[in-house]
């Protein structure tokens, strides 16, 4: 039984700890041993928490025993990304900066998912303070994409995509920015969500752009998505921009099938420089779910030319204040042999943070200063709130659109590293959905001629994560 | 020098007397060992959020009614972005775009006459950290103030001397201790100042250029920062100079102030919204609600006494200047018939008496002033009275009593004294006959002491006058 483990999703593992075909214990050592093994090639994890994670495992299976637990994550081994606190365990963000930060507290993610019984096999690799399309920007060394190890993972949560499409931890939780869960899902072929801004507590998870940033799961199917979205969800007293909307259970009304619903196509998704093989894809997609008994109908969203401009501007700006603090006094690495109090702050931060935070936070610091906010930071807002209400108009005629995750699928290790611009711009599909605040779901629909995972995204209104769960689920049953 | 003015705004900052923290749960303490009074969110730890106390709000709401601001319905917190050692965000969270009142003023008395000191707004901010320089060890940095909320009160440039400026920060303080939002203890900083100054030529309607000195926390060096300041820049003008825009900063050891820097190598905060505070957001009835809890303020108060207890303004203003004092006065002198003597003894007699010493029981107090005013004791007697009122608590009355130290205001009573005194002391009673007049004080004073100093002093002077004619 332990050997197809694998291939299970978290309710059947559940029913297996359940009926004691298998005990936490043992699945967490299988967890171990896949981490074991496949970690030399891809480098998902940054910290593996060996101990802690049997650790978690016999305390669950202590809770097992009692039968009165019905928690579906209890004993599940599960990753988080290295932004995510953990107290006593350290957090890095894949960066030199906080290479050795041992945090005294865990963000409410942690402490929900603790609750729920999950096993914590350990930290997942990531772009350096979740900047990249690749997480080739890690201090720790680039991850592979288990699909193909020439291949990068996607980023910036490549750690967490990597882990899960890896077999190495059932589940892992990545945080959205600009496409930072839905990405490496789709290059990694496995299912990741962002939730609406606001669904999640961001207490704990260490910022990079504070109006955008999301927790979300990376799992193996849909509705292991909405089991760990079920434990994660809703409002956090900590946290006053989270609100208090979550669904009581995400997983209710999953398998009612997309009959009756509406898909929006969007004319700005498939233009210039989608590669074919995905356009194909996402559209055949459309005409199955069409068969199905949805209505699938084109709408356009003109002003979403302007959202990644925007969104650079505004994730830069936020950027540059949110990681001030890493100055060697406070918090982070400290350059030695500084002679003045200016010196430190120069040294320390020319050298702990790497090449792309570091053009991050000058482009965010020049956005803000004074005889620029207007132009740059405050037109970024404006058009923030133009695409908003684009949005909110296309929503009011459908229930959600189907759109491509990426123009391209997985590219090669090493090739995109040297040209900022570009790679900036294989976020277009899904800085919009982070700029509105809306919830996407990234799910595998096929392969391309490389073999390469092809990602799809569901993208809904606010708080209409259930719709995404719903629809994917179809999908998921069509393209299998 | 005569023919300039200064021009001079102030900006005061004031650390409001709130339980906890502007954005964590941390309580604030008196005294606390350094950082002990800190949790990750004041030490601004990786991934913490900040959670807007409400309380913090509803104090500065009131902060802004009392000085008949207007409270901003929606109102934004903003990051203002510095490096320094003792900023753990290396960010201040402040208000810059929408604070949360507007305008406002300040009336205030000088020799002049009175004047009114517009208010330009005031806004909300959290306290920076402590740094502190230990020999041999260097410089730490100490959060138990990190998070403290405050608010800075932003005022036109409408003020002209060091004398307003020191009748505003008074008024302010007394303002805003009435409204129960601060303590505003100057010594231990919880009151502190930024003085912007420029002079110009009297009648030029056009502002100099100005220069900014930072947190000073007394009003005397408020005062003392504002002389310097003008006559250094009256000297660089009368000498052919122009003023730099600078910030200067202030020594209160020389009462001289210094150049930090100047404009081109000042900060810029870069403020933006900080997107991990919501707007906040306030309905009128919330507004009035906090408005049915502002009590009446000092100049209210001011007039009423005069009006009520038909003491001079001098003592009016010296009464209401703190709260404390004011409504211990207000009681006492509800229960007394004579006010003007309760406002006599704590104005003149009180602050000798009373340094290691709580106030007594202002019934207590009411009671020896009627004592006093209806002529039962003299006032040497309730200098007597006061004292053991003070140290014992015991009843005025009681104590007279005890003592036997009513007053002597019969003639009867009297007279047999004031001849005794007479006779033992033919030669001054001879003194004052040949015209020396001092010599009958002197005859009182003998009175006085035979009676153990419980003679009516006028009588005695009635008695003994009409024997020495
Ligand atoms: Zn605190």
């Amino acid at each position: 039984m332990i050997d197809k483990v694998n291939q299970m999703t978290i309710s059947e593992l559940s029913e297996g700890l359940r009926t004691r075909e298998f005990s936490a214990e043992e699945l967490t050592r299988h967890s171990l041993q896949m981490i074991e093994q496949k970690e030399p090639e891809l480098n998902a994890f940054i910290t593996v928490t060996a101990e802690r994670a049997i650790e978690d495992a016999k305390a669950a299976d202590k809770r097992l025993a009692t039968k009165a637990e019905t928690n579906p994550l209890l004993g599940i081994p599960g990753a988080l990304k290295d932004n995510v606190c953990t107290k006593g365990i350290r957090t890095t963000c894949a960066s030199k900066t906080l290479e050795n930060f041992v945090p005294p507290y865990s963000a409410t993610v942690a402490d929900r998912l603790a609750d729920a019984g999950m096993v914590l096999l350990g930290k997942v690799n990531m772009d350096e303070f979740a900047m990249g399309q690749t997480s080739e920007t890690s201090y720790f060394g680039a991850t592979k994409n288990p699909r193909n190890t020439n291949r990068v993972p996607g980023g910036s949560s490549g750690g967490s995509a990597a882990a899960v499409a890896g077999d190495e931890a059932v589940f892992a939780i990545g945080s959205d920015t600009g496409g930072s869960i839905l990405q490496p899902s789709a290059f990694c072929g496995v299912i990741g969500l962002r939730p609406s801004y606001g669904l999640v507590s961001r207490n704990g998870i260490v910022a990079f752009a504070s109006s955008l940033d999301q927790a979300g799961p990376i799992t193996r199917t849909v509705k292991d998505n909405a089991l760990v979205l079920n434990a994660i969800a809703g409002h956090d007293p900590r946290d006053t921009t989270s609100l208090h909307v979550r669904e009581p259970d995400y997983t209710v009304g999953i398998t009612d099938g997309v009959k009756g619903l509406t898909f929006g196509l969007p004319t700005e998704f498939f233009g210039e420089g989608l590669a074919e093989s995905i356009k194909d894809a996402v559209l055949d997609v459309a005409k199955k779910l069409e068969s199905l008994g949805a209505t699938i109908k084109e709408v356009s969203l003109p002003s979403l030319k302007f959202a990644l401009p925007a969104y650079v501007l505004i994730s830069s700006a936020e950027a540059s204040s949110n990681l001030a603090r890493f100055d060697g006094i406070h918090y982070g690495y400290r350059a030695e042999g500084a002679e003045s109090l200016d010196d430190v702050y120069v040294k320390t931060r020319s050298e702990g943070f790497g090449a792309e935070v570091k053009r991050r936070l000058m482009l965010g610091t020049f956005a803000l200063s004074s005889g620029y906010y207007d132009a740059y930071y405050k037109k970024a807002q404006q058009i923030r709130t133009l695409i908003g209400s684009e949005f909110k108009r296309v929503f009011a005629s459908v229930s959600m659109l189907i759109a491509p995750v990426a123009p391209v699928t997985a590219w090669p290790l090493g090739q995109s590293i040297t040209d900022p611009v570009q790679l900036y711009l294989n976020d277009i599909y899904t800085v919009p959905i982070g700029m509105a605040g809306l919830p996407a779901l990234s799910l595998p629909v096929a392969k391309d001629e490389d073999g390469l995972p092809i990602g799809l995204q569901l993208i809904g209104n606010r708080f209409q994560e259930r719709l995404l769960y719903r629809a994917g689920v179809s999908i998921e049953e069509v393209t299998r | 020098m005569s023919d300039y003015e200064a021009v001079i705004g102030l900006e005061v900052h004031i650390e409001l007397h709130t339980k906890r923290k502007i954005f964590c749960f941390c309580e604030i303490k008196e005294d606390p060992a350094p950082n002990t009074q800190t949790c990750e969110v004041c030490t601004s730890m990786p991934g913490t959020l900040p959670v807007m106390n409400r309380e913090v709000v509803e104090f500065a709401v009131k902060a802004g009614l009392a000085v008949g601001g207007t409270i901003n319905h929606m109102s934004q917190m903003d990051r203002k972005n510095y490096f320094y050692p003792d900023l753990p965000k290396a960010y201040q969270i402040s208000q810059n775009e929408h604070p949360i009142v507007s305008g406002g003023k300040v009336d205030i008395e000088t020799e002049a006459g009175q004047k009114t000191i517009r208010l330009t707004r005031i806004h909300m901010e959290e306290d920076a950290g402590k740094l502190v320089h230990i020999e041999g060890e260097g410089t730490l940095v100490d959060c138990n103030r990190a998070g403290v909320p405050l608010i800075e009160i932003v005022s036109e440039p409408d003020i002209r001397s060091a004398e307003e400026a020191i009748a505003f920060l008074k008024k302010l303080r007394a303002i805003m201790v009435y409204t129960g939002i601060t303590l505003a203890r100057m010594q231990e900083g919880e009151m502190r100042c930024d003085v912007n100054l420029s002079v110009r030529k009297k009648g030029d309607k056009t502002l100099g250029t100005r220069t900014e000195m930072k947190n000073i926390n007394s009003f005397a060096f408020v005062g003392k920062a504002i002389e310097g300041e003008f006559k250094r820049q009256v000297d660089v003008l009368e000498a052919g100079g122009t003023i730099i825009q600078e910030t200067r900063r202030f020594d209160d050891k020389t009462g001289q102030s210094t150049s930090m820097r100047t404009k081109e190598d000042a900060d810029d905060y870069r403020y933006f919204p900080d997107p991990d505070l919501v707007p906040i957001r306030l309905e009128d009835k919330e507004i009035e609600a906090l408005k049915s809890e502002i009590p009446e303020l000092p100049d209210a108060r001011k007039a009423r006494y005069i009006k009520d207890f038909d003491i001079s303004a001098y003592d009016a203003e010296r009464l209401t200047d703190e709260r404390d004092m004011a409504d211990y006065f207000e009681k006492a002198a509800k229960a007394t018939t004579a006010p003007k003597t309760i406002a006599n003894i704590l104005i003149s007699d009180m602050p000798n008496l009373q340094k290691d010493h709580p106030l007594p029981d202002p019934v207590k107090l009411a009671e020896l002033a009627d004592l006093q005013a209806d002529g039962e004791i003299n006032s040497s007697t309730a200098k007597k009275v006061l004292s053991a009122l003070l140290e014992t608590g015991v009843s005025p009355r009681q104590y007279v009593a005890e003592h036997d130290l009513l007053q002597i205001n019969d003639e009867a009573t009297l007279l047999p004294f004031v001849l005794e005194v007479l006779k033992e002391r033919a030669s001054v009673a001879e003194d004052y006959k040949a015209g020396k007049k001092k010599a009958l004080q002197s005859l009182i004073g003998m009175v006085m002491q035979k009676t153990k100093g419980r003679a009516n002093p006028v009588l005695i002077r009635t008695l003994l006058e009409d024997r020495l004619k």
